[in-house]
């Protein structure tokens, strides 16, 4: 079943990125330009996203668990280090250089774009180089904060 | 500045976000997991490559990938998927996804897990990580296109 919830869940995402043109870079390199002719169009998806959003993390911070009982699986709180700003940098260098991010990418990708794929081979070879030179970051579940399920 | 009023799509935009949101709220409240795409894709990756850590949750990883991958076979029984081509090179291209999956890898997240999730539960880890890519994103186009 949670497969199942997955595969939707993919492909409703997907089907986001589709709609509101964020599946095409060059409508994030439009919101990216601030010196040529705007695009705001990205703004919109992230504050719409972020209003369904908010109001569903608040739920899920009450009560950290799935519609099955599991406990959440939240990231734990971190620190705000170099990590963390150096990635956002050269993540943010690659994004508009190209106008990918990865959830469009692979959206594009699967859509047959020969660029895309390339850009997504490239993004997996990325992720594993680093994930080699440095430790593969840490899940930790919150299982002791989760209230156990009801009896 | 000036708006690109023709290529604006709002109400697109809007309805996009809001899928956007409920699918994230789909994947958390039905597999406990944030729909952070940096995570999943590293995770599903290792894995396969035989790193033990990463081993639980595979379906749901694969599952989600999968769902992503086939949203545009979806969309194309109603319409052709408006997926655009990037306006760089082929070395560029490789630079940039390069780039992105190093940079997200470090950062622990991307434009979902950070941008969506984290400002949703108003992380501040996440929102510095957004100021940075958006900074570093608004700078290279600003070379790239007006050098």
């Amino acid at each position: 079943m949670t497969t199942v919830i997955s595969l939707a869940a993919g492909l409703l995402f997907g089907l986001g990125l589709l709609m509101s043109g964020m599946a095409d870079p060059l409508k994030v390199k439009g919101f990216l330009d601030l010196l040529g002719p705007w695009n705001p169009t990205l703004a919109l998806v992230m504050g719409s996203a972020l209003a369904v959003g908010v109001v569903g993390f608040r739920i899920a911070a009450r009560r950290p668990v799935t519609w099955a009982g599991e406990p959440m699986q939240l990231p734990p709180p971190g620190p705000i280090d170099t990590r963390l700003v150096t990635g956002g940098v050269l993540f943010g260098i690659g994004w508009g250089l190209a106008g990918y991010c990865p959830g469009p990418a692979l959206v594009a990708a699967g859509s047959g774009s020969l660029a895309a794929l390339a850009f997504v081979a490239a993004m997996v070879a990325g992720m594993l180089l680093h994930d080699r030179l440095f430790a593969a970051p840490k899940r930790v579940a919150i299982t002791e904060l989760a209230p156990q399920a009801d009896a | 500045m000036s708006i690109d009023w023709p290529n604006f799509t709002p109400w697109a935009a809007l309805g996009g976000g809001l899928l956007i949101g409920l699918a994230s709220l789909l994947l958390l409240f039905g597999s406990g997991r944030i729909a952070g795409i940096a995570g999943i894709v590293g995770a599903a990756c290792n894995a396969l490559l035989g790193e033990r850590q990463a081993r639980s949750g595979q379906a749901v990883r694969w599952a989600f990938i999968a769902g992503l991958l086939l949203s545009p076979w979806l969309w194309s029984l109603f319409g052709k998927p408006p997926v655009g081509a990037p306006d760089v090179g082929f070395g560029l291209l490789l630079l940039a996804g390069l780039l992105v999956g190093f940079g997200v890898r470090l950062g622990n997240g991307c434009t979902s897990g950070h941008g969506i999730c984290g400002l949703s539960r108003l992380s501040m880890r996440s929102l510095v990580n957004v100021l940075c890519f958006m900074g570093a994103g608004f700078v290279t186009v600003a070379l790239l296109r007006h050098l």
